[in-house]
């Protein structure tokens, strides 16, 4: 399983890549391989106010519909047109390619609440949720 | 055509000029389209109709026909849709001319069997479910939902209360957080126990002055009974919000208890799953609702209503949310279902539920050694295993439905509940004969068995069918959905 260094995890199997106080958001490849092929990711409108623990973002297998949760609070600045026509990419790049949102945060601290890669890659050894 | 079944389009069989029929010659002065309808109404070129033979046509779609697999064909335990088979006595009652050539729109007094049907229907299915009133008008079990929360809606508004939040366990069908959703209402959802039953510390930390309703199904969709219910109902009704009862595992449960004694407000029943209609594709369903008191002025109208030995459709409503569905629901399944309960009579429902538990555990027993359960103790009306033990030969749920497949079977309901990893979800219903569950079971194990010999031949599965295994995440990404030339 593909857990990068140096990005940051939610518990519901998001990753964060942070930039200053912008912060690119996707499903992690645990996420993707559980989902199986992703057919539909519904996308938020940049602009769109997300809050922790709130889902933003809805991502449609052959298996499941599953809520994408924010993993932080912030303004939605970009999302990835991309996968409106080619979901795919979320199985095939899932932190590159695949990412789904860019985030403005509205609060730094938040990132503290999430998951270094270690953490996460206990978190699955657990069991996953 | 031959045996050997056509995969043709019907569009694909068509030649230029040819016919199913032949119109007798015309014996009025003829007129052109062009005389008849303004121009800009009329198409520039004509559409592209299929052109074939009267015997093409009756052998492509009965070919077709053929291909269809149903309750008529064989076993079908779809886990949550009770497959179970359709008396065709039920047919015979709703065909009766008396129900099949009336009109909605004819006078009361000329319809007043069909009204005095539905009245007695209502009747029956309150008794059932402990209701104390209950509308037949919507057509589908997410339908009765979306009524169901319309009519808790409409109670809190009246009230003067804001209340917008529905919870439902991680456990839930599909249908009802899409129902809170589509009702304008937000959805919280509850983490289950890992038993698979309600946390109630976690129920008790979501609700509160914005709780709407609770939507639970009770067996839950893991096929367990959830003992808890009367704490679930207290918690809450003491934060002012209401029980919804989701009717899909209703067969469990019938002449057994009753969600109204459980402490719901609204439940919906689906006739075309408990109460014998056909299902599916066959369709059409119907979803009914039964209420408790305080509910019932905001039923839709109209409401049948017996005056002394008349039944009239009562219209002068003002609470009441309005019409749901076109007259009163899906009246000729209605029939269909009140033949089966008519037929079956109280102990025959009782019997029905109890002996849909005892094949659903039957199954459980003979499955559990070559299957992993995750919920092996006694269940409902369905049991729940998974391909775990299977995973190390590569081979997954969806390869083992598609193999169940080359057995002549229509798989179980696969991958949910979703808290359940690679589920197998197998409702038997008690229509089933033990010969029958036993030949389903053989073939189950042989599976098992294959996948430790020879897994290829189930991770390539199906082969025997028309068409074998179909790419579903193409077929969902780049759906085809029109035929061109």
């Amino acid at each position: 399983m593909n857990i990068p260094q140096e990005l940051k995890y939610s518990k519901d199997h998001e990753w964060v890549r942070i930039d200053g106080n912008r912060v690119t958001v996707g499903i992690t490849d645990y996420a993707q391989a559980q989902l199986g092929d992703v057919v539909f990711v519904e996308l938020p409108e940049p602009g769109t106010e997300v809050s922790t623990g709130a889902g933003f973002s809805v991502v449609e297998s052959v298996k499941a519909v599953s809520d994408i949760y924010a993993p932080v609070s912030g303004t939605v600045l970009e999302v990835n047109e991309a996968l409106a026509d080619a979901p795919e990419i979320v199985n095939q790049s899932p932190y590159e390619d695949g990412w789904i949102v860019v985030i403005e945060l509205a609060d730094e601290a938040e990132l503290d609440e999430l998951l270094d890669s270690e953490a996460y890659e206990e978190l699955l050894a657990e069991g996953g949720q | 055509m031959s045996i050997k079944k056509s995969k043709e389009l019907i569009f694909e069989l068509s030649q230029a000029g040819r016919r199913a029929v032949d119109l007798p010659a015309c014996d009025v002065p003829e007129a052109t389209l062009e005389s008849l309808i303004p121009a800009r109404f009329l198409r520039k070129k004509p559409p592209s109709l299929p052109e074939v033979s009267q015997p093409d046509l009756m052998r492509h779609y009965t070919a077709l026909s053929q291909r269809n697999f149903g309750v008529d064909s064989g076993f079908y335990p779809l886990g949550s849709c009770t497959m179970k088979y359709n008396p065709k006595v039920n047919e015979d009652a709703g065909r009766y001319p008396g129900f099949s050539l009336i009109h909605p729109l004819q006078p009361e007094a000329t319809v007043q069997g069909a009204l005095e049907l539905l009245y007695n229907m209502e009747q029956y299915l309150a008794e059932i479910s402990g209701m104390d009133a209950v509308t037949m008008q919507p057509v589908a079990g997410a339908h009765g939902e979306l009524t169901g929360l319309k009519l808790i809606r409409a109670y809190h508004r009246q009230r003067g209360e804001q209340r917008t939040k529905v919870i439902v366990p991680d456990s839930a069908h599909g249908t009802n957080p899409a129902t809170a959703t589509v009702c304008g209402l937000e959805t919280v959802e509850i983490k289950s126990h890992p038993d698979g039953s309600i946390n109630l510390e976690a129920l008790q930390a979501a609700v509160g002055p914005d709780t709407a309703a609770l939507m639970l199904t009770n067996p839950s969709t893991l096929g367990l009974f959830e003992s808890n219910i009367r704490e679930i109902a207290r918690i809450v009704h003491e934060a002012g919000g209401l029980l919804y009862y989701d009717g899909a595992n209703a067969n469990a449960i019938m002449g057994i208890t009753r969600p109204g004694d459980m402490g719901f407000d609204v439940v919906h029943f689906n006739l075309h799953k408990t109460f014998s209609t056909p299902h599916g594709g066959g369709g059409p369903g119907s979803g009914p609702i039964g209420v408790k008191q305080e509910l019932v002025p905001f039923l839709p109208v109209p409401v049948i209503v017996k005056d002394g030995g008349a039944y009239h459709l009562e219209q002068d409503r003002p609470l009441s949310i309005g019409k749901v569905h076109a007259f009163y629901g899906n009246f000729g399944v209605i029939v269909r279902a009140y033949a089966y309960i008519r037929a079956m009579g109280p102990d025959g429902l009782k019997q029905a539920s109890e002996d849909a538990v005892l094949n659903a555990n039957y199954c459980l027993s003979q499955l559990k050694d070559d299957f992993y359960a995750p919920f092996n103790r006694f269940c409902m009306h369905e049991c729940i295993v998974t391909s775990k033990q299977q995973k190390q030969y590569g081979v997954r749920t969806l390869d083992i439905a598609k193999r169940l497949l080359d057995y002549g079977y229509h798989p179980p309901t696969i991958y949910f509940p979703l808290i359940v990893e690679e589920a197998m979800m197998i409702e038997p219903t008690e229509t089933e004969s033990k010969e029958t569950l036993d030949a389903f079971i053989a073939a189950m194990r042989s599976i098992a068995e294959e996948a430790k010999t020879d897994a290829a031949l189930i991770t390539a599965a199906p082969q025997t069918t028309v068409v074998g295994r179909l790419d579903e995440a193409l077929a969902a990404r780049k759906p085809v959905v029109r035929w061109k030339e």
